[in-house]
């Protein structure tokens, strides 16, 4: 049970955004991935979910193996790869619908045939992203009347509803105020007990505070990937602690 | 500035402001004409009753309005969801295809048609194998008009929904038509909604397609596959006619259609404002 | 490989076990299968935008051919139009056509440029808004409701203009002839209100797309706010205001009621402003429905068909002239 991937090349036409990517991501943890803009960071995050799917020019090579098999494969469905494999985005960005809506839309085509089940489901997920006491009492108005932590933790339980494996989540805090950003951090710590969480952050010290293990690219390369308290105190590569003193970036 | 210039600018720029006056002018004339012509026939009976004979005072034109409803709604029927359809190719399947670029152009092309040609290639298409003008047919020609315009509306309100609202759904593990139809569309919808209405009210107030193919009916329609009396065709043929009561009624079905189309509009100003459709 | 990824998860909804996981394909499967129906659909009814051109060309073509096989040219040549012999050309409708669409330019491009200069170099923000809502209203009105006002308001006025120009230009051709009031002239000036919103709001675009920069340099060089105007803001984006122009012309070509309700409707080409004509438009809505016999009707769609593509090439001609400018927008 796990992630790894294999000499994992993406192009955008031409252009080589990730180059040669090994790594293996350990399962019930935090595992945040940092770097400068353009890194490719986000663009590792995207191949995991196969979300580079609908844009034009992208191809990929290699082995992206989750539980064993390649998501790549030639019988691998989407559909099912992101119910196993969940994401919450950079800016929170529920649906135009109710609070609830939000949340047992997807459930419908997966199976939950009953709206009793549904309900119940989304009140779950509600709990356990720490909504539900401030939603319970409204969960028909329109998710957009919510703040915009609240939205995103809205995503979140969105996306824990359909019991995936692993979460991606693509710098989930960075358009929040500071105080909705650490409500969401806290959640995102406790989220590891269920789930493996793959972080994309712009920010270090929030990956050095809510991260086990930390991968650093650079120029679409993999430079280093270690224990998150190793990386940040004893980094092995020049690279590395150039930027995490913040001598480029 | 010699005193030349600055009296040239000053004229100059009184021009544009002249133009303004003369163009609201008409404008100004129609509208009073509408109001006070319009009302001097609007009563109960003319919105209850059939026509009457040439000769015999009262009547009404309760049969065009229905009809005139009927025809237009029947080409929304067609043409609205062939259009949403089109729009969803051209926004979300075809997009950089050249069958898309291609399907675009002569969407564009096509909103200059003259729309008595349309009627006349409805009547080709229509009446003639069907063997009767019909409601049918005038609806099929209005929809003709509609399709163009709402393809390319709906297009442009698709592309508006930003793309990580559509990856937000795709990455809940739905298919494609689901998140295009549950969020992308949903999304859109105050503008698809207007774009709607616009069509709507555009077609209501054609005369032209309708003349040869939805034709006229001094009674109530029989069926959706005979002649139906419109209130633009009515207009028309009381307007043309000499005599001054069919004159008269002809103003106040004018002014019943303005107010018809008027708050038609309205009404889906304020359903477009709807609960959802603001992103905060 | 498949059940291994989807091993365990929604247990809630499914039974344990080999049976929710054949659930779970079959689910998957029908997605596809749903997916690719519903891109189909929607392909098939973006086809259908196709489809109906290649409808109206093709009946068209078919229905005018007895007429275009027995004239030819001679047919736009022809100035006889009688369906009593059966001898038909379209001549006087022609020029019913160009002459009184061209009027209404005449009319209509100087009022609507001034406008959309008022709109985009003089007026206030407060003013904008009211004047473009209002101009929208006048593109919102339907054309049969031009048409009644142009019987009952425009044609008695036009009747009571005319001694007046009789008097003081009698002499020249254009203003001879009895005091019809149905006319040329009525349906030039009521086309030219018709088309007045269509060119002010697609020149008001071009005006738009004129940079700032362009006109602050003007003003550095002393020049007054007309000159600007005429000299720089004007001439930056003339393919604009061009497209408008033909815009406008291929609606005016084209409108039909409130055309038929003023003109008079008389086949005949004069050189009198005041005297009845005919447009192309105006002789299909008038003699369609009474048309009879095959060659009248087969002469009728000609005319259809080739009111069709004139209009086609100039809104064709203008995408292209729009097009280019937005090019040249994003360009600098």
């Amino acid at each position: 049970m796990g992630i790894a991937t294999k000499d994992l090349w993406v192009y955008y036409d031409d252009f080589a955004a990730l180059k040669s990517i090994s790594i293996s991501i350990d399962s019930k943890a935090i595992t945040a991935l940092i770097g400068p803009s353009g890194c490719g960071k986000s663009t590792f995050l995207r191949t995991l979910n196969r979300m580079n799917d609908s844009i034009d020019g992208v191809t990929v090579q290699g082995d992206v193996l989750i539980n064993g098999s390649n998501i790549y494969g030639e019988e691998i469905n989407t559909i099912a790869l992101r119910k196993t494999v969940g994401m919450v985005f950079q800016r929170p960005n529920p649906f135009p619908m109710s609070i609830i809506d939000n949340i047992t839309w997807a459930l419908k085509f997966h199976g939950v045939k009953r709206r009793r089940d549904r309900e119940e489901i989304a009140a779950e997920s509600l709990k356990r992203v720490g909504l539900w006491d401030e939603v319970s009492h409204r969960l028909k108005d329109p998710a957009f009347a919510l703040s915009g932590g609240q939205q995103q933790r809205l995503c979140i339980a969105r996306a824990i509803a359909l019991q995936p494996e692993i979460i991606l989540m693509d710098e989930p805090t960075s358009a929040l105020d500071p105080v909705a950003a650490r409500v969401v951090e806290e959640l995102l710590i406790s989220l590891k007990e269920d789930y493996t969480v793959i972080l994309v952050s712009h920010n270090m010290e929030q990956a050095a505070r809510v991260s086990d293990y930390t991968a650093f690219f650079l120029m679409g390369e993999l430079i280093e990937h270690s224990p998150t308290d190793q990386l940040f105190a004893n980094p092995k590569d020049n690279r590395t602690e150039d930027y995490i003193t913040g001598r480029f970036g | 500035m010699n005193k030349r210039r600055k009296l040239t600018d000053k004229l100059m720029t009184i021009l544009p402001i002249l133009s303004v006056l003369i163009t609201i002018l008409p404008l100004i004339s129609i509208s009073v004409y509408l109001v006070y012509k319009g009302v001097q026939y609007l009563n109960v009976q003319f919105l209850t009753e059939l026509p009457k004979p040439v000769g015999q005072p009262g009547g009404g034109m309760a049969n065009s309005i229905v009809g005139s409803g009927i025809v237009v709604g029947l080409a929304g029927l067609i043409g609205v969801p062939i259009a949403v359809l089109a729009g969803i190719y051209l926004a979300e399947y075809g997009r950089k295809t050249k069958l898309a670029a291609v399907v675009r152009f002569f969407a564009d092309v096509l909103q200059g048609v003259p729309s008595i040609v349309i009627g006349i290639v409805a009547y080709a298409v229509v009446v003639i194998p069907m063997g009767s003008f019909s409601a049918v047919a005038g609806a099929a020609a209005l929809a003709m008009m509609l399709i163009p315009f709402l393809t390319r509306t709906t297009e442009e309100a698709l592309l508006t929904v930003p793309q990580d609202v559509k990856e937000a759904g795709l990455a809940l593990g739905q298919p494609q038509w689901r998140v295009v139809l549950g969020i992308v569309l949903r999304s859109a919808r105050g503008p698809i909604m207007t774009g709607v209405m616009l069509g709507i009210a555009r077609i209501a107030g054609e005369t032209a397609p309708l003349l040869f193919t939805a034709l006229n009916n001094r009674f109530w329609h029989n069926g959706l596959n005979g002649p139906i009396s419109t209130l633009t065709v009515q207009i028309y043929n009381y307007a043309i006619s000499p005599f001054t009561d069919w004159n008269g009624q002809a103003w106040s079905g004018a002014l019943v259609l303005v107010l018809l189309v008027t708050g038609l509009n309205i009404l889906v100003r304020t359903l477009a404002r709807s609960r959802y459709s603001e992103r905060s | 490989m498949m059940q291994q990824l989807h091993k365990g998860h929604l247990g809630r909804d499914s039974s344990p076990g080999a049976q929710g996981e054949h659930k779970q394909d079959k689910r998957m499967l029908a997605a596809t299968i749903q997916d690719r129906a519903f891109k189909h659909i929607s392909l098939l009814a973006a086809l259908a935008v196709l489809a109906l051109v290649v409808v109206i060309v093709y009946q068209l073509t078919t229905n005018a051919w007895e007429a275009i096989s027995r004239y030819r040219l001679g047919f736009v040549l022809s100035s006889v139009w009688d369906p009593v012999f059966h001898d038909y050309g379209a001549l006087p409708f022609v020029f019913g056509t160009v002459v009184s669409s061209l009027l209404a330019l005449l009319i209509a491009v100087p009022l609507s440029l001034g406008v959309a200069i008022f709109l985009s170099e003089i007026a206030t923000a407060k003013l904008r808004r009211p004047i473009i809502f209002l101009v929208e209203v006048l593109a919102s009105i339907p054309s049969v409701i031009y048409g009644l006002w142009g019987i009952f308001v425009l044609v008695p006025l036009v009747r009571q203009s005319q001694p007046f120009f009789q008097r003081w230009f009698g002499f020249l051709p254009i203003f001879q002839g009895p005091p019809f009031g149905y006319s040329l002239l009525a349906a030039a000036i009521i086309l030219a209100i018709m088309i007045i919103p269509t060119i002010t709001s697609l020149s008001r675009d071009a005006l738009a797309a004129v940079p700032n920069h362009q006109r602050e340099a003007s003003y550095a060089l002393g020049a007054s706010h007309w000159e600007t105007i005429k000299n720089v803001v004007l001439p930056y984006n003339k393919s604009g205001i061009i497209a408008a122009v033909m815009l406008g012309l291929g609606r005016a070509l084209g409108e039909t009621m409130a055309v038929t309700m003023v003109i008079g409707n008389m086949p005949q080409i004069s050189a009198s402003l005041f005297m009845p004509a005919q447009t192309m438009a105006s002789l299909i809505a008038n003699e369609f429905g009474e048309a009879v016999s095959p060659l009248h009707v087969s002469a009728l769609m000609e005319i259809g068909l080739l009111l069709f593509l004139v209009t086609l090439l100039i809104n064709v001609l203008a995408k292209f002239l729009t097009t280019r400018t937005k090019h040249k927008g994003v360009q600098k």
